[in-house]
């Protein structure tokens, strides 16, 4: 047996996170279904039978087929195909992954900007603090939505006309969401901020000269980071479920790189028409994906307090 | 505060009595329509659009109308007859008062022609042939022409005669111009002489018309209210259809007409439509706004025009986007507009392999990048036409970024100019093949011809038949002067013509109506059982 200290890997397998979630079978069957989705997405130039975004592969003689079990279908569209002759077996691993970029990285961008400027509010206090409470106030006022409509609509009558790709729509969809979403963060690290810095080990930092800003990095932060990780997970759904709003909505991406929002959008048209997989799929995959990322920031949640272990 | 609040519930109770009154005396209907765009604006000069010129026809009147046959009858004008080739009188009809009890003269007629004529209105390739409005008296008024123009009635018939006082107490003298974001009350007011009068206007959301009681004419309605309501998503608009939360909606998605069909408290009506679905492309800039080509403007090039052409499969279209309720075409024109010719309705084979040799001896044979612009409410399936064309263009290397869009910003956006490459549907609102050509070939001018000529496509040749076919009377001659005008537009590939859509309105089984191969709908033929 050795003495050596042991190493991150170690110490995580040895820590009551990973217990707890060795031991909730709910934790493990979401964490299941989020990682097979994931999978699914970050793979799917390689797990796809088609490629549904290059528009030269598509035929329209093969538009709305039905999926495999059903009369017509065929097994290489395996849940059938979309108005466009779209496979939407392919489209739904690929238009995961646009809802997962967008879910990511508009919370990373609300994450940085909240927790930076709650971080700021809280250390700093005075007038800076009441302004940027008073913004936020009033941002809380509006749902999330309404306010990423507005930033969306706005970003996208400043940007140049040509300047019109997928990218910049994807650019502008996590823009949008991000800023419509930073306050809770910037509230929550506000107050653990104010808790924190009357502490002593701030105090003491303080006496002997640290400077603010290595003790608001270096100090404060690390420690008002827990419920930070909770939030940011379970706003990961949260911000999957606005991206589908806007896209459903025709905000979003453009029709012709569909996101599962606008999958649904698109299939929405078609439930009186008898072609319901157009809808249900995408759907499934989206309640499926919102789904266990939310049990699992949720147990998360459960795991880091205290209160309830 | 309180006070208010009282008023407004004493005001409220009023209306509510009014309402049951009324309804107690006539057996009062509401109709309740939906379409999957609204008219965009109140203004009959704003936008020269279908829906638009529909349902505000059913407010405003022009001076000569159309039956149910189409046929010219009399409808603010009593009578009218040519004095000379370039004369002709009109005599208006005596007694007509606009909705706010202002009697209706001459005076308006000539503020009409005037506000149709100027800055701002989209109505110019109506007007555009007209060289002064006179009054002779108050009933009488005299229309020059430039030009011998034998069509004048058909022609003005989209014309809608505003009251000139009113216009000027509303500050409403010019029109709405949704380019250059200028408003006025129009938009939201109503003034007509016609047999409903606008009780309430919120765009985007509902609109109310109710029937004018002081009507000149006797109509056969009895419908006393109409709630227009645009609904957007086909399936919303098909369950409000089913669930009897409206009378009628418009169009029936193509996906839905057979499903729809069997359901025994409806009743769909199908038939074929006017319109053509095509698309433009600018041919007039030297460097394309939204391409990857600089430096030069690839449609200038017939051989790619003509790819663009070739690689589009309009049966696949119309078999699968359009499940079979669309007549593809290679004319501008659908049969039944005047000057139709079968024999040059033969499309240009559909032939990737031709269209990438096209292309390559063009000098593009890797293909660009191209936007393209697109509404997405207002024809049948038209954000789907242009994602199909989009996968079509890829086959033969062209990368095309689509931009659909509701057409509240889509009309601004092409009637500015603002575009490389879109689609538009166009019924000729005269029945003639002058319209068309005057208005969407013909080489943009200032007066208003080539006023949705959007892509600036211009050929010397086909203005000059446009003018002689605007003044000849025989038809033989017309009808071959029309044809080599065709021909030329077809030989230079200056648009894309795609299919004449069928029309499918849907509506309950109590009601019945007129329903126009022009796709307008006129309350006053509407009764519901």
């Amino acid at each position: 047996m050795t003495t050596a200290a042991p190493t991150a890997f170690q110490r995580f397998f040895d820590s009551d996170l990973w217990f707890g979630f060795r031991t909730s079978p709910v934790a493990i069957g979401a964490a299941s279904v989020a990682l097979v989705l994931i999978v699914g997405a970050l793979f799917a130039p390689w797990l796809a039978p088609h490629q549904p975004f290059d528009l030269a592969t598509l035929s329209l003689m093969d538009s709305l087929l039905p999926p495999v079990w059903i009369g017509e279908g065929r097994f290489e569209y395996f849940l059938g195909t979309d108005d466009q002759g779209r496979d939407v077996l392919s489209t739904i691993l690929y238009g995961s992954r646009i809802s997962l970029l967008v879910g990511l990285a508009s919370v990373a961008l609300a994450m940085v900007l909240g927790v930076g400027l709650g971080l700021l509010s809280g250390y700093v206090g005075g007038r800076l603090d009441a302004f940027i409470m008073r913004v936020a106030d009033v941002q809380l006022s509006f749902p999330a939505i309404l306010i990423a409509l507005l930033i969306d609509g706005s970003a996208r009558a400043l940007l140049p006309r040509d300047a019109h790709s997928d990218w910049l729509a994807i650019g502008v969809l996590v823009g949008s969401i991000g800023l419509a979403n930073w306050v809770q963060y910037a509230r929550t690290v506000r107050g653990s901020t104010l808790v924190e810095q009357s502490k002593e080990y701030v105090q003491a930092a303080r006496v002997i000269g640290v400077k603010p800003w290595r003790i608001m990095m270096r100090h404060v932060l690390p420690n008002v980071l827990g419920p930070v990780l909770v939030i940011g997970t379970i706003n990961v759904a949260q911000a999957i479920i606005t991206e589908a709003t806007l896209s459903f909505l025709g905000v979003g991406v453009p029709p012709t790189s569909p996101s599962l929002g606008t999958m649904i959008n698109n299939g929405n048209n078609f439930l009186y028409s008898g072609e319901w997989w157009l809808v249900v799929f995408p759907g499934l995959a989206l309640v499926l994906l919102c789904m266990s990322v939310n049990l699992l920031g949720d147990w998360l949640r459960d795991a880091l307090n205290p209160k309830l272990r | 505060m309180m006070h208010k609040k009282q008023s407004m519930l004493r005001k409220g109770a009023l209306a509510l009595a009014l309402t049951i009154a009324l309804t107690g005396v006539a057996g009062a209907k509401t109709f309740r329509i939906a379409d999957q765009g609204d008219a965009l604006s109140m203004d009959p000069h704003s936008l020269n659009e279908s829906l638009q010129l529909s349902f505000t026809g059913n407010i405003y009147e022009p001076l000569v109308a159309r039956d149910k046959q189409l046929k010219l009858v009399p409808g603010l004008a009593t009578k009218w007859q040519q004095l000379n080739p370039t004369t002709w009188r009109f005599d208006l009809r005596k007694g007509v008062q606009f909705h706010d009890g202002t009697p209706f003269t001459a005076d308006d007629v000539v503020f009409t022609f005037g506000r149709a004529a100027g800055d701002g209105s989209d109505m110019k390739s109506y007007t555009n042939t007209i060289s002064a409005v006179k009054k002779i008296d108050s009933h009488t008024i005299e229309i020059v022409t430039l030009a011998p123009f034998p069509i004048l009635p058909d022609v003005i018939s989209l014309v809608y005669i505003m009251s000139k006082k009113w216009a000027e107490e509303n500050k409403a003298e010019r029109p709405v111009d949704k380019r250059k974001g200028v408003e006025n009350a129009a938009s939201f007011k109503a003034n007509g002489t016609g047999p409903f009068r606008l009780r309430s206007r919120d765009p985007g959301v509902r609109t109310v018309l109710v029937r004018n009681l002081n009507y000149w004419d006797k109509v056969e309605t009895n419908v006393e209210e109409v709630v227009f309501t645009p609904i957007g998503n086909d399936a919303t608009r098909v369950a409000a259809l089913i669930s009897g939360e409206i009378d009628m909606m418009q169009p029936v998605p193509v996906q839905d007409v057979a499903r729809l069909s069997q359901n025994t408290n409806l009743n769909i009506m199908q038939g074929p439509e006017l319109r053509t679905i095509f698309l433009g492309m600018d041919q007039a800039r030297d460097e394309l706004l939204f391409s990857s080509v600089k430096g030069k403007n690839p449609f200038k090039d017939k051989r790619v025009r003509q790819a663009f052409y070739q690689s589009i499969d309009v049966e696949a279209i119309k078999s699968r986007i359009m499940r079979g309720a669309a007549t593809p075409t290679a004319l501008m024109v659908a049969p039944g507009i005047k000057g139709f010719d079968l024999a040059l309705n033969k499309r240009l084979p559909y032939d990737v392999e031709a269209a990438k040799k096209l292309l390559a001896d063009a000098g593009y044979g890797s293909g660009f990048e191209l936007k393209m612009n697109c509404p997405n409410d207002r024809y049948v399936n038209d954000g789907e036409i242009c994602q199909a064309v989009a996968g079509m263009l890829a086959r033969i290397g062209v990368k095309v970024t689509l931009e659909a869009e509701t057409k509240g910003t889509y009309f601004p956006k092409i009637l500015s100019r603002n575009t490389s490459f879109y689609l538009l549907g166009w019924t000729p609102g005269t029945y003639d093949s002058h319209n068309p050509l005057n208005a969407l070939m013909a080489t943009p001018g200032a007066s208003g011809q080539g006023q949705f000529n959007l892509g600036s496509y211009s050929n010397a040749k086909l203005n000059e038949l446009t003018a002689k076919i605007a003044s000849e009377t025989d038809d033989a001659k017309r009808n071959a002067m029309i044809s080599e005008a065709f021909k030329i537009h077809q030989d230079d590939v200056g648009h894309l013509p795609l299919h004449q859509q069928a029309l499918a309105w849907g509506m309950r089984k109590n009601v019945s109506l007129v329903q126009l191969p022009d796709n307008f709908n006129q309350f006053k033929w509407v009764t519901i059982k």
